[in-house]
């Protein structure tokens, strides 16, 4: 019972996270592209269609990757080319990619989808608790290197350093030479690539099916994640788990009963006792209000974080947002 | 007198950079018109020139960020083309920025690293710029953050990082706008160092007497054309002048009076202030009396507390003691900009663009933005509606932009289409226009053409005639000498006890720059 | 080649007016494309999309119904954007006007026979959009929290929160199983302009009248001004003595209760009722109407009714040519696209360069290294 709750928290948890790490790789770069919802639609979409046609799942994958990454091109040629604003800019991503994905998935709603199977190694798999650590999705163990990656390479490579430096200052990085708009469209097309990823995670794990507008805001939840988690990567793998938890919990609230409380706390009484009251005062709370939980928690997160505004100001990347046009 | 007209440079063996006919144009404006420049290996070369002489832009041609639109530039004799900065620094050529290229948010090994093209590990870096500045005697941190440090010390970051290059010409570009005196003397010693080992320097500024002092020749821009190579050493600072500016300077006419027995119209007690941001700094106990027809300057090196101290006499930060700003005997401590403006006060903020004025907007709205409350009855109406009344507006608009000799393209610009020097001549004409009882202005003449300079000094001075207050912040001590009757210094957020201007030379005020006896009083 | 932008010194007038019309173009142009690939004839496609809804009363009618809310909300949007306030929370604070206009019928449905009940809804609706407007407000001005996460979080909030009330508390029990609350009746029910020829109501005027009014705020008085300074530079807004909180709350505010106005004119006029849904997207379509109309009230009243267009059109399409009607938000982010791309020649002129040489070229350069 913990064993199956944990494993879906992970899996709630997991697009979040590979959103998150994308868009603070772009943010670190000194660029705001809100349209991580927009391009996770599309990774969706496209995964989920190119996995159905097809009928393998990997090859719905690599096509989610792609399309967010072809889509966030189209942000990055009018935020950086043209140096649009970019919070406008990145809301018309949004809305396209939730129009987009809502027409082309037309034909793909109430389909069967191909799901991503988990791993299976005989003997760690059926360890007990064995199938949190060695019989996840794919997708799963993908996140977690990509955190550790990404601040590998943010905080150990001289490329990383010279991504951070242009979202410090775009001015000085460009007295220098540093190439800055190659470098952000770079980092812009990594993020829509992990948007994509996360995307194709939903209607390929999570789902595994197409629902128009299926990732019910957790794009903007991501772009939430990076504040929450002050630019740093292993602080996102913590609020990506915070969240998933959250999500997890109003689900299984509605569908547990009292006697799984019960099984799930074994023979400490008061763990029992505590939770069946819990489960009780829970289950007499609409199922609206318990959904709404992921989205108050985010404000209430955001809240909690930006009162501090000493620690906002020295962790932002001090170019964030700010369009940047060399003079020739 | 030594000088070679422009236009026909001999050509000299041992010559490490020979530029030629060098032109770069923006669009309707020529930023630099066929220059010509030549440096031999071993000397200091000056390049001298006023603000938008096409200094910069020269520069920039030469360390690859800009490109040129017609002209060569010979290495070693041999044709170049320098496309980026990486090729510049692979040729040999160094760069000390004037507004420095460094990254708040990073390391000072960090920062060195970003700027060298090898794949050497950072800790290595750090080993070599420690030691590095240990041998030429310029103490640095690698490990701290650059938003920490002072100017002073960001400037030896810059100029580690570029002796780590190991070129053979380093161009520093207004190298001692940021330091004091001292400071200034040391970074002479360093340069005359450099010079021993055989490299070579482009020293770009537009201090003569520092020009005079350890340049071997000077190549002198204006309106971007060469207008002559000379040997500063055999030329006064006034021949200097002229050759920059194009004709005589205007002096500034004034005559200091023993001592001012005006009334206090401004009055500063014990102010004091925590820092508001991660890099910003606090305010110390500051106490400063200006009373009427005197001029009190403060010096500094930027980044001691003087935009803070700006902000929280103008009063876009208040105090919470009424009685620590007074303004004509009335408190001000909790009023803010517009609360003390009513009181005859008028403020003048370092930034023009985005401070002082609305970069997008016409001159007329710049001239509302400043004054809507203090020209209530003339420039609204309709009320609580407050209905804008343009006429009014442009008429008053008109007057500042002939008072001050404001010179514009079309009838009303949007501020960000003048030249610095004009638009601060409106910004500062529009406060004149007010007539205040107290004007407290921060850099007054920064990146503005000898021209204009001489202008907003002298109306400055008339301002104190007519029995007025003015508080001048200024990195400029010769701009202070000029035209202050007592200078303070500012130092890490503390501020001296003013000096009359008589007693007042350059070496004491450049101590108390340095932090030397701050807690004077 | 390469594209390079080279500031203007002062922005372009010919091109502030151009350029939505340019967007416009460029997009029915993307549209004939699009229908093209999807096998459809993009003449009649584009003819059902702008032109056959223009072609009778009765759609006309429907295109002020939909370009009422879309025009209130677009106003109030252009307000929070000059002032540099990203409340893309519209579509919530809509939601929440409708929510709080409607207590009034529901909950006392003897007063709907009170000629003062349709104004005291109108206020009510108001309030209850610029309280919602308030909360990301609030937290910004007090705490610096991103507004447009906070707004945006609020959207499904109040979704849920409507969903929870017409399923619950607030269900019509004569409805069978239907989750909808009880129709409005009497005074109520917003007065329709010209009943005989079809069911366009009043919002429409609401939405004229706040865009004049809010044309003159913005374009002739001081507060206008203000708003302008502090989302054009907030410093130069501090040295003009402005309050940026103050921006803040107005903009907010000000926005909510146009939304929350628009919100329970839907559901007094058009709708008639509270249900699940009660809003197309109008909160997130008022943002491109925004855009379009280049902030201005008055580009702002002609955006609306081009937004509206294209759901109507969407409607047509959908029924004479066998375009799906997804098709229509796809359409209006890349309208929303190209006003952007288009606004970069207001302030930028753009230059296609030929590709830098390689380095290669120049081996001089790399000899003494």
């Amino acid at each position: 019972m913990l064993e199956s709750i944990l494993l879906t928290i992970a899996t709630a948890s997991t697009p979040l996270l590979i959103a998150a790490i994308g868009e603070l790789v772009v943010e670190r770069s000194g660029v705001l592209n809100l349209g991580v919802e927009g391009m996770m639609l599309m990774g969706a979409v496209i995964g989920f269609g190119v996995a159905l046609t097809t009928g393998n799942p990997w090859l719905g994958v690599l096509a989610g990757i792609v399309a967010g990454a072809a889509f966030s091109i189209l942000f990055a040629f009018l935020a950086l080319t043209l140096a649009t604003n970019q919070v406008a800019t990145g809301l018309a991503l949004t809305l396209l990619g939730v129009g987009a994905s809502g027409m082309i998935g037309e034909a793909f709603v109430g389909q069967p989808g191909v799901k991503l199977t988990p791993i299976y190694i005989p003997g760690l798999t059926d360890l007990p608790f064995g199938r949190l650590l060695f019989g996840q999705d794919p997708m799963f163990y993908i996140s977690l290197v990509l955190v550790a990656g990404v601040s590998w390479f943010l905080f150990r490579t001289r490329a990383g350093l010279t991504l951070r430096s242009v979202g410090d200052s775009h001015t000085s990085a460009h007295a220098l030479g540093i190439k800055v708009i190659r470098i952000r469209y770079a980092a812009v097309a990594f993020g829509g690539a992990c948007a994509g990823l996360a995307g194709a995670q939903m209607s390929l794990v999570y789902t595994s099916q197409w629902i128009e507008n299926m990732t019910a805001g957790r794009g903007w939840i991501a772009l939430a994640l990076v504040v929450f988690a002050s630019w740093r990567p292993t602080r996102v793998l913590l609020g990506a788990y915070l969240f998933g938890a959250i999500t997890i919990a109003q689900l299984h609230v509605q569908a547990l009963s009292p006697n799984d409380i019960a099984v799930g706390a074994g023979p400490l009484w008061f763990l029992s006792e505590g939770g069946r009251w819990l489960l009780s005062v829970l289950k007499s709370v609409p199922a609206q209000f318990l959904s709404a939980l992921p989205y108050l928690a985010t404000v209430v997160v955001l809240v909690l974080i930006s009162r501090n505004r000493r620690l906002t100001l020295i962790n932002t990347p001090a170019c964030l947002g700010r369009p940047f046009v060399p003079d020739r | 007198m030594g000088i070679e007209l422009a236009g026909g440079p001999a050509k000299e063996p041992g010559l490490l950079l020979d530029v030629r006919g060098l032109t770069k144009v923006f669009g309707s404006l020529i930023a630099c018109n066929h220059v010509d420049l030549q440096i031999a290996k071993g000397e200091i070369h000056a390049l001298l020139g006023e603000n938008g002489a096409g200094k910069s832009t020269l520069v920039k041609m030469l360390f690859g960020t800009l490109a040129p639109n017609a002209g060569e530039i010979l290495w070693n004799g041999k044709q170049v083309r320098i496309g980026s900065p990486g090729e510049a620094r692979r040729l040999g050529i160094g760069m000390v920025f004037q507004h420095f290229s460094l990254f708040e948010a990073l390391t000072a090994a960090e920062n060195i690293a970003l700027s060298l093209d090898s794949t050497t590990p950072i800790s290595a870096i750090a080993a070599k710029a420690k030691e590095l500045s240990q041998s030429y005697g310029l103490p640095l941190d690698p490990g701290s953050l650059v938003g920490d440090l002072s100017v002073g010390e960001r400037q030896r970051i810059e100029i580690i990082r570029c002796l780590l290059q190991e070129p053979d010409l380093i161009i520093l570009d207004e190298p001692t706008s940021v330091l004091t005196p001292q400071e200034a003397d040391k970074l002479f010693e360093t340069l005359e160092r450099l010079r021993g080992e055989g490299k070579s320097i482009l020293y770009i500024s537009h201090r003569l007497e520092e020009v005079q002092r350890i340049c071997d020749r000077a190549t002198v821009l204006r309106h971007g054309k060469v207008v002559a190579h000379c040997n500063p050493r055999q030329e006064t600072a006034g021949s200097l002048a002229r050759m920059m500016v194009g004709g005589d300077v205007h002096e500034v006419h004034r005559e200091h009076p023993d001592h001012v027995e005006g009334a206090p119209l401004i009055e500063i007690r014990n102010l004091s202030q925590a820092p508001k941001g991660p890099f910003s700094m606090p305010l110390k106990d500051i106490s400063l009396t200006v009373r009427a027809g005197e001029v009190v300057g403060i010096a500094g090196v930027a980044g001691n507390g003087q935009g803070e101290f700006f902000d929280a006499v103008s009063g876009e930060a208040v105090q919470a003691d009424p009685a620590t700003v007074r303004i004509r005997s009335i408190d001000a401590g909790t009023l803010g900009i517009t609360g003390r403006r009513l009181l005859g006060a008028g403020f003048v903020p370092e930034e023009r663009l985005g401070h002082g004025a609305v970069p997008g907007m016409k001159l007329s709205d710049n001239m509302l933005l400043a004054r809507h409350r203090s020209d209530a009855k003339a420039f609204l109406g309709g009320g609580a509606l407050g209905f804008i009344r343009r006429d009014a507006i442009e008429a008053t608009t008109k007057r500042v932009v002939e008072e001050m000799d404001v010179r514009k393209s079309a009838e009303d610009p949007e501020a960000s289409a003048l030249s610095g020097g004009n638009l601060q001549k409106f910004i500062i004409g529009r406060e004149l226009d007010r007539k205040p009882s107290v004007l407290v202005v921060n850099q007054p003449t920064w990146g503005v053409d000898a021209g204009a300079a001489a202008r907003i000094r002298q109306a400055l001075i008339d301002l104190t005639r007519s029995g007025s207050a003015v508080i001048v912040i200024s990195q400029d001590l010769d701009e202070l000498f000029e035209i202050a009757d007592r200078i303070a210094v500012m130092a890490h957020g503390e501020m001296s006890q003013t000096i009359p201007i008589q007693g007042a030379t350059r070496e004491k005020i450049g101590l108390l720059m340095g932090g030397a006896d701050t807690g004077a009083h | 080649m390469r594209l390079e932008l080279a500031k203007r010194p002062q922005h372009s007038k010919l091109f502030s007016a151009l350029s939505p019309f340019i967007a416009f173009v460029l997009t029915v142009i993307a549209g004939a494309v699009l229908f093209a690939l999807l096998g459809k004839s993009p003449g009649a496609a584009l003819y059902a999309y702008f032109i056959t809804p223009l072609t009778d009363l009765w759609s006309l009618h429907e295109l002020a119904i939909k370009a009422a809310p879309l025009i209130l909300i677009g106003v109030g949007l252009a307000v929070c954007y000059l002032s540099n306030n990203w409340n893309i929370g519209a579509e919530g604070q809509f939601v929440m006007g409708a929510v709080v206009g409607a207590m009034l019928p529901i909950l006392y449905p003897g007063l709907q026979q009170s000629p003062l009940a349709l104004p005291v809804m109108l206020l009510m609706g108001a309030l209850g959009g610029a309280a919602y407007a308030a909360i990301p407000a609030f937290l910004k001005a007090r705490f610096n929290t991103n507004e447009i996460l906070t707004s945006l979080m609020l959207v499904y909030v109040a979704q849920l929160f409507l969903d929870w009330l017409v399923r619950g508390p607030w269900r019509d029990p004569a409805a069978m199983n239907f989750p909808q609350a009880p129709r409005f009746t009497g005074y109520a029910v917003l007065p329709e302009l010209l009943p005989a020829s079809g069911r366009a109501n009043i919002g429409i005027l609401f939405a004229l009248v706040a865009a004049v009014l809010l044309w003159v705020l913005l374009t002739r008085t001081k507060k206008g001004f203000e708003i302008r300074v502090i989302g054009m530079s907030p410093r130069a807004g501090r040295f003009a003595g402005f309050s940026t909180r103050g921006a803040i709350f107005f903009s907010f505010l000000l926005s909510g209760a146009l939304a929350g106005l628009a919100g329970i004119s839907e559901v007094s006029g058009a709708i008639g009722r509270l249900q699940p849904s009660i809003s197309p997207g109008y909160g997130f379509a008022a943002i491109i109407v925004a855009f379009l109309g280049r902030l201005n009230p008055l580009g702002i009243v002609a955006a609306g009714v081009v937004l509206a267009l294209t759901y109507l059109g969407g409607e047509v399409a959908q029924i004479e040519v066998g375009v799906s009607d997804k098709v229509v938000r796809a359409f209006q982010g890349l309208l929303l696209f190209f006003v952007l791309a288009c606004d970069t020649l207001i302030h930028y002129r753009i230059r296609f360069v030929p590709s830098e040489r390689p380095a290669a070229v120049l081996p001089e350069a790399k000899s003494d290294a």
